[in-house]
């Protein structure tokens, strides 16, 4: 009875926040993809969402890695969460997972290159690498000791340090933060977005797995 | 030519019709487990929506991350909850919260 009481006035509430939000959105502005096409052949790439993730609105994809990693110490930060129960895998998970994680891994390669020229990228190459880890955790395998403490912080932070050295180099140059010289756009973008997949593949194993690796083991 | 403009129409109503059947049923669903599948099919789902909307990149994100990736880490914590619930002495009390906390969960 005291929870429906609150209910009513907080639905109401939000409704009208949702209500004013939605009409006190901004005009969208106009010929923006005509700026894209005009813009193009400084991008570096000719995947007109590459170029805008990474090279026009590469702050926004700078803190989205950001999110990813904050979002990860979140879930270490939890604490104490019980790994799972000790099961064999099965013959099946077994086998398939063998035959599975090379695949993934080479598909997540041609992701990360065609994501230059045609539909792919960062976030789709390194959720499949994610997925290869998924399925490594599920068969029972774990990140080693000698590898869990420095060698996987590195891997996790390297995505946002690789942009923000990229950004903090070109302005250390005399250009802006992350404008990238459009002689070498594709290369810096290409760097950018390989350790950009090698973190979030980590990432995104890491908040599967949970608990802080090799902190259970002590 | 014609036929093929009234089958886009058929597909592309279907899809939004099972798209909107399947987040509905997602949310409605008492069982937890279920609720995740649906969550999963729903992701694939979308995924060729977006691909209907000239969108691949979006689709290819949408397949990895919306119904691959959301749905392992959905499944993992229902797998610890079960191992929660198990473990605790009054398995019942600890089953309705975790029926209580599923409602608030956002997605």
């Amino acid at each position: 009875m005291e929870r429906s009481r609150w209910l009513l006035p907080l639905l109401l509430m939000l409704c009208l926040g949702l209500g004013y939000t939605v009409l006190s959105m901004p005009e969208p502005v106009e010929g923006l993809p005509e700026m894209l096409v005009d813009n193009m052949e400084v991008a570096g790439v000719s995947n007109p969402v590459t170029a805008v993730l990474l090279n026009f609105r590469g702050y926004d994809t700078l803190l989205e890695m950001g999110v990813l990693l904050v979002a990860l110490l979140g879930v270490w930060s939890l604490g104490g969460i019980p790994d799972y129960r000790e099961s064999s895998p099965g013959l099946v998970l077994d086998i398939m997972s063998r035959q599975l994680v090379p695949v993934l891994i080479l598909v997540a390669g041609y992701l990360l290159w065609v994501g230059a020229d045609a539909p792919g990228g960062a976030f789709q190459a390194g959720s499949l690498l994610g997925a290869a880890g998924v399925l490594l955790l599920l068969c029972g395998w774990r990140i080693g000791n000698r590898c869990s403490g420095l060698p996987l912080r590195f891997l996790l932070i390297l995505g946002l340090g690789m942009f923000v050295v990229a950004g903090t180099g070109l302005l250390l140059i005399g250009g802006e933060f992350l404008q990238y010289p459009s002689p070498v756009a594709r290369e810096l973008i290409l760097m950018i977005e390989a350790a950009a997949t090698l973190s979030i593949g980590a990432t995104l194993a890491a908040m599967f797995l949970g608990s802080l690796p090799g902190g259970a083991d002590k | 030519m014609e036929a093929l403009t009234i089958l886009n129409w058929v597909l592309d109503g279907l899809l939004g019709v099972s798209l909107f059947s399947l987040a509905w049923l997602a949310l409605a669903s008492p069982d937890i487990f279920k609720a995740i599948v649906l969550f999963i099919s729903f992701g694939l789902l979308m995924a060729l929506a977006w691909v209907r909307l000239n969108a691949p990149d979006v689709a290819l994100a949408e397949a990895a991350i919306g119904a691959g990736l959301t749905g392992a880490l959905l499944l993992a914590a229902f797998a610890r909850l079960e191992d929660i619930s198990i473990g605790a002495s009054d398995g019942e009390e600890v089953q309705s919260h975790i029926q209580h906390d599923s409602n608030e969960e956002p997605k």
